[in-house]
């Protein structure tokens, strides 16, 4: 087993980051880039995001590696660097934590709709996620990060693709849901009922979701997760939806209120935990004392 | 007559493309209007996708299977449809501004858009403010539909506003934006034009605002 699912097994708590994108961009992403080049480009750039979370005190670092399976590395007309943009993702993360962290290779969705709602062929889906996640495995990955799904089809796609390259690799797979009358559901209408099942057989190690629309919504997951699995869990949540104040944005879930609620989460039985879209080291530092206190 | 509108708008709902293609035939060759046709039986089935998809009682799956029987019923009509009868049928410039990398929200209203008969150019994420406006002027479209996921980027909204009101396009080219930091008071301190809650909000808001025009 893996020293990361052991670590797991043996009760600790590990702390994963925060978003990605917005220290990109506020590091020196250009409009109009794709995030992951960067890692061919100015690596600096994303080893720089790695090492301000690593600081921060997280257990569980991700690859910038999100957008980097080859279907959406298209978009970019980058499909044919998609090995070197993996190696590279997962390496400049290595570099920064060495032994000290876990390395996330982060697999997000491939942004095309399978078949037959959209044009998604469902074998060269997999392909994709396979070619993405060999290259991840080569550069030394720690855990294979399925994340952001809204489709259970496709995330069952990204981890079979997983266990086919890699077998023994530890490998998370995170669902994005919404809250409707009828309980927790994808955009694609899957319910968590049903994700946690078909995530389970297909051989995920952890299951979870990330993103969201803010804590109080994820503790809730958490609670019916643990209800229907008994896999470990993970819960990285966004910090709430945005809202005005005196004409400005402002992330409604600060640093302190990650901090607080962290423990709720715990309660219901989450074994990683950490941010998404509107967090930031700061958010990650403040639930590192958290968790250091408990 | 009203009754095989109802049916198409029925098996619309249902995403039956081959049955709402067979009943648009079955409906031209009735003699029925195209224009009667398109607003009473594919865009008023589409409108109650919409609504069942905001209250959940649907889910994306449901509406992508709508969307391509509206498609393929809407191909049919096209050529039939001359210039008068086209009200409904207007043109929109879609993007999530520049500084945002979060495209699902606006892929769907793109989605819905396309499914009511709208003409969508997705210009995509992260879109430049000039790239807006740019498309616009040359596609001649008269509205232009802005997304955002984070707080950070909804000033490039602000940014395109102006950059209409410095052309004096302000009056012919609307805008309307959307996404999960937005509300109808904080579009309005942007000056936009119009604000849109959800997918289904965005269609009918912008059918409306396309029909004034």
């Amino acid at each position: 087993m893996s020293s990361f699912l052991e670590d797991i097994k043996s009760g600790k708590i590990l702390l994963s980051d925060g978003a990605m994108g917005s220290l990109l961009m506020e590091k020196g992403l250009k409009h109009g880039e794709c995030p992951e080049h960067l890692n061919l480009t100015q690596p600096e750039i994303p080893e720089e995001v790695a090492r301000l979370y690593f600081d921060a005190g997280a257990d569980v670092i991700q690859s910038n590696t999100f957008g980097a399976s080859p279907m959406k590395l298209a978009e970019y007309g980058l499909d044919d660097k998609t090995e070197e943009i993996n190696v590279a993702g997962v390496s400049i993360v290595k570099n920064v934590v060495g032994n000290n962290a876990y390395v996330y290779g982060s697999c997000g969705p491939s942004g095309k709709i399978l078949q037959p709602f959209g044009d998604g062929d469902p074998d060269e889906m997999q392909r994709g996620f396979e070619t993405q996640i060999q290259a991840m495995v080569s550069a030394n990955v720690d855990v294979i990060f399925i994340e952001t799904m809204t489709d259970l089809n496709e995330a069952l796609l990204a981890l079979k693709a997983a266990k086919s390259v890699a077998p023994d690799m530890a490998v998370v797979a995170c669902m994005t849901y919404e809250a409707t009358p009828k309980g927790f559901y994808t955009i694609m209408g899957n319910s968590l009922a049903d994700c946690a099942a078909g995530l389970e057989s297909a051989g995920a190690d952890v299951i979870g979701s990330n993103c969201g629309n803010g804590l109080d919504k994820m503790i809730e997951i958490a609670i019916e997760l643990k209800k229907v699995s008994h896999l470990p869990l993970v819960i990285q949540s966004n910090a709430g939806l945005p809202q005005n104040q005196d004409g400005h944005l402002v992330y409604p879930e600060t640093p302190d209120i990650f901090a607080e609620k962290v423990t709720d989460l715990i309660d219901a039985g989450v074994s990683i935990v950490g941010g998404c879209c509107g967090t930031t080291p700061e958010t990650i530092k403040a639930i590192r004392q958290t968790l250091d206190s408990i | 007559m009203m009754e095989l509108l109802a049916q198409i708008s029925e098996q619309l709902q249902k995403g039956e493309d081959e049955t709402v293609l067979e009943l648009t035939k079955k409906a031209l060759a009735e003699n029925l209007s195209p224009n009667d046709i398109l607003n009473k039986g594919l865009i008023a089935g589409m409108t109650v996708v919409g609504e069942k998809f905001r209250d959940f009682e649907i889910f994306l799956p449901d509406v992508l299977l709508s969307a391509k029987a509206m498609t393929a019923a809407v191909d049919h009509l096209k050529p039939l449809l001359i210039q008068r009868d086209l009200p409904n049928i207007g043109k929109i410039v879609i993007g999530t501004v520049q500084g945002d990398l979060h495209d699902i929200g606006k892929n769907l209203v793109g989605i819905m858009l396309k499914g009511i008969g709208v003409e969508v150019i997705d210009l995509g994420k992260d879109v430049p403010p000039e790239k807006f406006v740019d498309t616009a002027v040359k596609e001649e479209a008269g509205l232009i539909g802005m997304s955002a996921l984070l707080t950070t980027s909804t000033p490039m909204m602000k940014k395109v506003i102006e950059i209409l009101h410095e052309r004096g396009l302000n009056k012919s080219i609307k805008t309307i934006v959307g996404g999960a930091p937005l509300s109808a008071a904080y579009a309005s301190d942007l000056g936009a034009d119009d604000y849109a809650s959800d997918a289904a909000d965005a269609v009918e808001r912008v059918t409306k605002i396309l029909e004034e025009k």
